[in-house]
């Protein structure tokens, strides 16, 4: 089959590579009618995340039909033909992190899980296409995917929505709505999201479903924030204002009451001397992450605030604001997406009209088109927010 | 050398007690045990992996059992590699799960398997043993040790890297197996 796979840093490549088969009793094959790039996937190109290999199949956000399942897939929970929306992370949906609804920190399904230990303390989930420390699974930009403990994950998708409005109940669209309903969301609340690509968008949505009283929009790329102004957002731009000062305009002084990173560890920062002290650092790997936006959030929320971080961190982080975090009595909540615990609310919120996921894609591109659309989405060429491809 | 190793598992400690009691359950989830072949009602036979070592098996003996809450075993008659092991398994705080709580001693002699021994657990022995009991937990909770791509062989994970890449195994990959 074809299949888009990392070849090295800021290299991607298009190449035959076996089918997949069925390795545990309950994976499933699925063949892949769309996939997407992810603005995570830029960290794997980028060379943020150690442990890629030459040749690894790239892409967690996918879909498709289940063409084959292991002898051990329940028949009454998916059968050949299903049409599927598949999670990023993969769970077990036994363990105890699985129990308490924390499937991407699921204990079983890394096989590198000693090596992501070292990492982080305690292991994480496997995540399709997404280096070997999360498990070394084959992603899914490619024609067909493994989909191991297909009994838990994918959900099945029974009515005639198009590809492109469930495809994103994958990943983006669950992180950006956990990134919201981390916040605690109050009637009363201005909600600041650092990053207007997708996660950010989808995060600026959920907070208007939940009810948000304004919800503000920072980048720096004006056809991302009028994306954001178009859904009903108030953009702000971080390379013509400074952004504490006029959050605090838009505010009357107080601060935005609940704040989103979604951006994460390659932040860039509207003023050079401070985006070049991190990129430097993170040159010479003295840090490994840019953490701008999370210094900028802390420093920004109102006193009591919570600071949501769904902007992905791989590391170490220099300079951070403890004081301001502690003396401000802030909250801090982050996560990998629960994506199963949001899959099933969110279709029902797709399905009633409350969100619109489509309203990003601006890009369609054929599979063997992956490398353009990589390089198109990460030097935000042709006004791309979001590149879907067809196997 | 002595190891040490906990993990909890989300069964009850009466089925975790019952599966590591059928000694012959061991491979599967131990990376250096090629077999282990129950004898007696308390004795077993037991088969070391290529690289612990060739053709290493030594008899062992369980010394004490008490179902459900702990048992332990050593090495009979000359092994070479003299051995003995501690399990205790207790109830965790939640109400459903199980700790398991692992003592391993090994006894390693000079000579050639001394060596393949030490080799076969290289700087961090721990890690072999944590490892384990990951493998251990996976065969319980979800009933099988989890492949992937970049790991296809289970036990083997550790030992693989870097591993293969991250994308499906091909037909001559698939009929070898797991490489010895």
């Amino acid at each position: 089959m074809r299949a888009n796979t990392w070849a090295g840093r800021n290299k991607v490549e298009v190449r035959d590579v076996p089918d997949p088969r069925i390795l545990n009793r309950r994976d499933a094959i699925v063949r892949i009618t769309s996939t997407a790039i992810c603005g995570s996937d830029l960290h794997l190109v980028d060379g943020y995340v150690p442990t890629m290999q030459d040749g690894d199949v790239m892409g967690h956000e996918f879909m498709g039909e289940v063409v084959e399942v292991g002898a051990g897939v329940a028949p009454e929970r998916l059968r050949v033909g299903d049409r599927v929306v598949v999670p990023f992370p993969i769970a077990c949906g036994a363990c105890g992190a699985c129990a308490s609804e924390l499937y991407s920190c699921c204990e079983n399904t890394n096989p590198n899980a000693g090596i992501a230990e070292k990492m982080f303390g305690h292991p994480v989930a496997g995540i399709f296409g997404y280096s070997h420390l999360t498990g070394g699974f084959a992603g899914g930009q490619a024609q067909y995917a493994r989909v191991p403990f297909a009994d838990v994950g994918p959900l099945k998708i029974e009515s005639d929505l198009a590809d492109e409005q469930v495809l994103f109940l994958s990943d983006i669209l669950p992180t950006g709505y956990m990134g919201a309903e981390m916040c605690d969301i109050q009637p009363s609340d201005v909600v600041a999201v650092w990053g207007a690509g997708p996660v950010g968008q989808f995060a600026m949505d959920s907070a208007r479903v939940l009810g948000a009283a304004k919800v503000i929009a920072i980048d720096k790329e004006p056809y991302r924030l009028e994306m954001a102004e178009r859904a009903g957002h108030t953009p702000v731009n971080f390379e013509e204002v400074d952004v504490r000062s006029q959050l605090l305009e838009l505010t009357g002084g107080r601060g935005p009451d609940k704040c989103i990173d979604a951006v994460g560890l390659e932040a860039t920062h509207g003023s050079a001397h401070i985006a070049a002290y991190d990129q430097v650092k993170q040159a010479v790997r003295l840090e490994t992450d840019r953490p701008h936006v999370l210094r900028q959030a802390i420093m920004s929320c109102r006193s009591g605030g919570v600071v949501s971080v769904i902007g992905v961190y791989g590391g170490l982080v220099d300079k951070f604001p403890a004081g301001a975090w502690m003396n401000r009595s802030l909250t801090l909540r982050t996560g990998q997406c629960h994506v199963q615990r949001y899959m099933k609310p969110l279709l029902r919120r797709i399905e009633s009209g409350e969100l619109d996921p489509t309203r990003i894609i601006t890009h369609t591109l054929p599979l063997e088109e992956a490398e353009r659309g990589f390089e198109i989405f990460k030097n935000k060429q042709d006004n791309c927010e979001k590149v879907v491809l067809k196997p | 050398m002595e190891l040490t190793a906990t993990t909890t598992i989300r069964k009850p400690a009466s089925e975790v007690y019952a599966f590591w009691r059928d000694l012959e359950n061991l491979p599967t989830f131990m990376a250096h045990l090629e077999e282990v072949r129950t004898t007696g009602d308390r004795t077993s036979r037991w088969v070391a992996d290529a690289p612990f070592g060739k053709d290493i098996a030594w008899d062992a003996e369980i010394v004490d059992d008490t179902p459900g809450e702990k048992i332990r075993w050593r090495s009979a008659g000359d092994a070479d590699v003299p051995n003995a092991g501690t399990v205790r398994f207790t109830p965790a705080p939640d109400g459903v799960s199980t700790e398991v709580h692992i003592v391993l001693v090994y006894d390693i002699p000079g000579g050639t398997i001394g060596k393949a021994v030490a080799k076969y657990f290289g700087e961090e022995p721990h890690q072999q043993l944590d490892d384990d009991l990951r493998r251990l937990k996976q065969v319980l909770e979800t009933g099988e040790v989890v492949r992937s791509d970049g790991a296809p062989w289970g036990k083997r994970a550790r030992k693989e890297f870097p591993q293969r890449p991250a994308q499906p195994l091909s037909d001559a990959e698939l009929a070898k197996g797991a490489d010895r």
